[in-house]
C-alpha cells in the first residue's frame, strides 16, 4: 500500500509534470533541429515565434469565444489552433522571403546568421508585445481536470491522490500525433526524404535535383506548426506570457544539443533527459521517501536538492556533461 | 569621402541628438544619456574584444555585468557585523567545502587509473561532499537571513571605498569567464552561445535567490558613492553661494554636479580603456588575434594556441564588461538583481556592436552612444507617432487607446529593425573595420 501511494505521488508530481513539460519542450527542440539540419543555424528567434503563434491562437480562441464557438469541456484554443498555425507560417514565410533568403544566396557564415535571427528575436519579440501586451493572457476554458484528487482519492482509498490536468492530457497526445506525423512525413513522402536528402549533404541534393527554395520552403512551414503547438500547448499549461517564451531559449535550445543537433529523434529524447531532470532535482522528494523508507529512516528536511528557482541551472548541467562527455550529443548530430 | 572626416561627422551627429536632447528636454535627461552611454560603450568594447577581435559568440553579457555589480554591493558595502557573527564563518566553511568538494573530483578524475573505480570515486565525492556542504550552509544562511531581515539579512560587503569595486567587478567577471571558457571554448561557436546564454541565467538566478549574497530580490540599496549626495550640496552654503553667482538654482546645479562629475569618471575609464585596446589591436597580439578569426586552422598551422588566445580574450573581455557592471551599480546607487533582462543587457549591447562596426573599438563606442540615444528615445517617439496617427479617431476609440498602449513596445521593434537594416546595407558597421 504504501509503495503505491509512493508511486502515485511520485507520478503526480513529478512523472505526468515531467511528461507534458517534455513533450512541449520536444516539441521545440524539434523546430531548432530541423532549421538547424536545414537551414544551418541556431534560431535565436524560436522562442519569440512560439510565442507569436501562441498569441496569434489566443487571439482566435478570443474570437472564436465572442462568437460563442466552444469545444465541448476541451479548450477552445484547439479549434484556434490552425488559424494560429497559419498566421505563424505567413509570418515566417515572410521574414525568409524579406531577411533570410538573401543571406542564403550569398552563402554567409552560419554565425552571421544566428546574429540576423538576434535581429528577428528582437521583431517579434517587439511585436508580440506590441499586439497583445507584455503581461500574462488567460486563454484555457473546457474542464480542467480529467482525473481530479479528491475523485481519485474516493475511488481508489489510497491516501495519495492523483490529478490529471486537462492541459496535461492534450499535451502528451497532441505532442504523440504531432510526432508521429512529422516522422511518417519526413520518411515516407517524397518532401520529407527531399529534407532529409538535403540537410545529410547538400551538394548531393542539388545534384539529384532537388529544389532547395522547395525545401527551405517546407521546413518553415513544418516549424512554424510545431512552434506554434508547442507554443500554445505551454501556454495552456502554464499560462501565457511573452517573456517566459523567451527564456524557454535555454531549455529548448538544451534539449536539442542534449539529443544531437540536427537530429529529430535526439530532440525527443533531449526534451524528456531535461524536462525529467529539471522536475526530478527541484522536487521535494520528502512526500515519497516517507512512503518507501520504514519510519526509522524517515527524512526530516524536504530532501530538495536545488530550488526551483535554479531549474535552468539543471538544464545548463546537463547540457555541459553531456557536451564535454559527447560533443555530438546523445544521438549523433551534426556539425556545420 | 575620407574615412577620417566620415567619422568625425558621424560622432558628431550623434553629439548634436544628445546635445539637442538636452535643450528640448532637459539638461539632466541629455547626461543622463551620456552617463549610461559611457558606460554601455564600455561594455561594446567589451564584446568587441570578444567578437571583433577573436570571432567569440558571447551571448552571456548580462552575467558579466550583474557579477560587477555584485563585486560594488561586496566592496562597498559596510559589514553586517551581527550576520557575520550569526553565520558567517558558516557560510564561509561551507564554500570552501564546496569547493574542495569540487577540487577532489576533479583530481579523483584526473590522478586516478581510468575504469569504472575513477567514475564511482568521483561520484562519490560529489554526492558526499553535496550533502555536506547543504548540511553546513543552510542553518548559516538561515542565520545570516535572520539577522534584521527587513534592512539587512546579508552578510555585506567590506566598507572599502566603492572606486575599488571597479576593478573587483572586473576580476569577479574574469574568474566566472575562466571557469566557463575553460568548459565551453573548445566547442563549436553555437555551443559556447548556449553556454555562455545559460551561465548569464544562472548568475541572475543567483543573485536572485541567495539573500545571504545580494539580499535577492529585495536589493541592495544605499551603495556609497563617489561623489557627493545631491541634499548634502544643497544644505552646503559655499555651493549654493558659488553656483548661485551663475544665476543656477541649487537642485538643479547639484544634480548637474553630480552628473557631470559622473560623466568625467567615466569618460576617463573609457579614454584609458579605449588607448590600451588600440595598442592591443596594434600590437601583433591583436594581429595574431585577427588571424585566428579569421583562419583558425593557419594560425593553429603557424603555431599559435588557439584555445589559449581564445581563452584569454575571453576573460579580458567578459573582465571589462565586469568593470562596466560595478560603474553601472555605482552610478544607480543599487543592485537589482530582479531588472537584469537578456535583451536588455546581452542583445542590445550586441545590437551596438554590430551597427557601430564589429572589430572597430571606435565603432563599437559610436554604435554605444547612437543605440542607447534611440533605447531611451523611441519610446517619446513611438508615443508621439501613435498620438499623430490616432489623432483622426474618434475620442475614447479602443484601437487608439491600444495603439496609444502599445507605443511603450516600440522599443524592441525598432531595435530589431535597425539590426537588421544594418545587417542588411551596410553589414560591416558605420565605421568599419579598418
Amino acid at each position: 500500500m504504501d509503495f503505491l501511494n509512493a508511486f502515485i505521488a511520485l507520478s503526480n508530481f513529478v512523472l505526468i509534470p515531467a511528461i507534458s513539460y517534455g513533450s512541449q519542450l520536444a516539441l521545440g527542440a524539434l523546430g531548432v533541429t530541423l532549421i538547424y539540419g536545414i537551414l544551418r543555424f541556431s534560431n535565436f528567434a524560436h522562442g519569440d515565434t512560439m510565442a507569436f503563434g501562441a498569441m496569434s491562437t489566443i487571439l482566435f480562441t478570443w474570437l472564436f469565444q465572442s462568437w460563442g464557438i466552444s469545444f465541448g469541456v476541451l479548450p477552445t484554443a484547439l479549434l484556434a489552433l490552425p488559424f494560429g498555425i497559419a498566421c505563424t507560417i505567413g509570418l515566417l514565410l515572410a521574414t525568409d522571403r524579406v531577411v533570410y533568403r538573401f543571406y542564403r544566396a550569398q552563402k554567409v557564415k552560419p554565425v552571421i546568421l544566428v546574429i540576423v535571427a538576434m535581429g528577428i528575436m528582437f521583431i517579434y519579440n517587439g511585436l508580440v508585445r506590441f499586439i497583445v501586451g507584455p503581461g500574462d493572457q488567460r486563454f484555457f476554458d473546457g474542464a480542467r481536470f480529467i482525473i481530479k484528487a479528491r475523485d481519485f482519492k474516493a475511488a481508489t482509498g489510497l491516501s495519495e491522490g492523483l490529478s490529471f490536468k486537462t492541459t496535461q492530457g492534450i499535451t502528451i497526445v497532441t505532442a504523440i500525433i504531432v510526432v508521429a506525423a512529422l516522422f511518417w512525413f519526413l520518411n515516407r513522402t517524397r518532401t520529407g526524404k527531399s529534407m532529409r536528402a538535403y540537410s545529410d549533404n547538400e551538394d548531393l541534393a542539388l545534384l539529384s535535383g532537388i529544389n532547395p527554395e522547395r525545401v527551405v520552403l517546407y521546413t518553415w512551414m513544418i516549424v512554424a506548426g510545431l512552434a506554434t503547438i508547442a507554443g500554445v500547448l505551454y501556454g495552456l499549461d502554464k499560462g501565457f506570457k511573452p517573456f517566459t517564451y523567451f527564456q524557454l531559449l535555454l531549455p529548448i535550445f538544451a534539449s536539442a544539443i542534449v539529443g544531437g543537433l540536427g537530429n529529430p529523434l535526439g530532440a525527443i529524447a533531449g526534451g524528456f533527459v531535461i524536462a525529467f531532470s529539471e522536475v526530478g532535482i527541484t522536487y521535494a522528494w520528502k512526500k515519497v521517501a516517507t512512503y518507501v523508507l520504514p519510519e526509522s529512516m524517515a527524512p526530516d528536511s524536504l530532501l530538495q536538492l536545488l530550488s526551483t528557482d535554479y531549474k535552468f541551472a539543471v538544464s545548463f548541467v546537463i547540457l555541459l556533461i553531456v557536451l564535454l562527455f559527447r560533443p555530438t550529443g546523445i544521438f549523433q548530430g551534426k556539425a556545420v | 569621402m575620407d574615412a577620417r572626416l566620415k567619422n568625425t561627422l558621424l560622432f558628431a551627429v550623434v553629439a548634436a541628438l544628445i546635445i539637442y536632447t538636452g535643450y528640448a528636454q532637459s539638461a539632466n535627461a541629455a547626461l543622463q544619456i551620456v552617463n549610461m552611454g559611457l558606460i554601455s560603450a564600455i561594455m561594446a568594447i567589451g564584446v568587441n574584444m570578444q567578437w571583433g577581435f577573436a570571432g567569440l559568440f558571447n551571448v552571456g553579457v548580462m552575467g558579466f555585468v550583474a557579477l560587477g555589480g555584485l563585486g560594488a554591493v561586496l566592496i562597498a558595502m559596510p559589514p553586517v557585523t551581527d550576520a557575520w557573527t550569526a553565520g558567517g564563518r558558516g557560510v564561509l566553511l561551507a564554500l570552501l567545502l564546496g569547493a574542495a568538494t569540487v577540487a577532489g573530483a576533479v583530481m579523483a578524475a584526473t590522478r586516478l587509473p581510468k575504469g569504472r573505480m575513477r567514475t564511482l570515486m568521483v561520484l562519490a565525492i560529489l554526492v558526499g561532499g553535496f550533502f555536506i556542504y547543504r548540511a553546513v550552509f543552510d542553518p548559516a544562511v538561515e542565520a545570516v537571513e535572520k539577522v534584521n531581515p527587513a534592512l539587512e539579512g546579508y552578510l555585506g560587503g567590506l566598507g572599502l571605498p566603492v572606486l575599488v569595486a571597479w576593478p573587483v567587478g572586473g576580476l569577479l567577471a574574469a574568474g566566472a569567464a575562466w571557469l566557463i571558457g575553460k568548459t565551453a571554448l573548445g566547442l563549436r561557436s553555437d555551443y559556447l552561445a548556449i553556454a555562455t546564454l545559460g551561465i548569464a541565467e544562472i548568475i541572475i538566478a543567483v543573485l536572485k535567490n541567495e539573500d545571504w549574497l545580494s539580499r535577492g530580490v529585495k536589493n541592495v540599496v544605499g551603495i556609497p558613492r563617489p561623489l557627493p549626495y545631491e541634499i548634502d550640496l544643497q544644505n552646503d552654503p559655499t555651493f549654493v553661494e558659488r553656483w548661485g553667482a551663475w544665476g543656477l538654482d541649487p537642485v538643479l546645479a547639484s544634480t548637474l554636479y553630480v552628473k557631470i562629475g559622473y560623466m568625467i569618471l567615466f569618460a576617463v575609464i573609457l579614454i584609458i580603456l579605449m588607448w590600451m585596446v588600440e595598442k592591443s589591436l596594434k600590437s601583433p597580439w591583436g594581429r595574431m588575434m585577427r588571424a585566428i578569426r579569421d583562419n583558425e586552422d593557419a594560425a593553429e598551422a603557424m603555431g599559435k594556441d588557439v584555445t589559449r588566445r581564445h581563452l584569454q580574450v575571453f576573460v579580458l573581455g567578459s573582465a571589462i564588461c565586469g568593470l562596466a557592471g560595478a560603474m553601472m551599480t555605482t552610478l544607480d546607487g543599487q543592485l537589482t538583481p530582479g531588472t537584469y533582462q537578456p535583451l536588455r543587457f546581452t542583445f542590445l549591447i550586441w545590437v551596438m556592436v554590430v551597427v557601430g562596426g564589429s572589430g572597430n573599438n571606435f565603432g563599437a563606442v559610436l554604435g554605444a552612444f547612437l543605440i542607447w540615444f534611440l533605447w531611451v528615445q523611441v519610446e517619446p517617439m513611438g508615443l508621439w507617432f501613435m498620438s499623430t496617427i490616432t489623432s483622426w479617431m474618434p475620442e475614447g476609440s479602443p484601437v487608439a487607446a491600444h495603439l496609444l498602449d502599445s507605443a511603450a513596445q516600440m522599443r524592441l521593434l525598432t531595435m530589431g529593425v535597425v539590426l537588421i537594416l544594418v545587417l542588411r546595407f551596410s553589414p560591416r558597421g558605420l565605421i568599419p573595420e579598418r
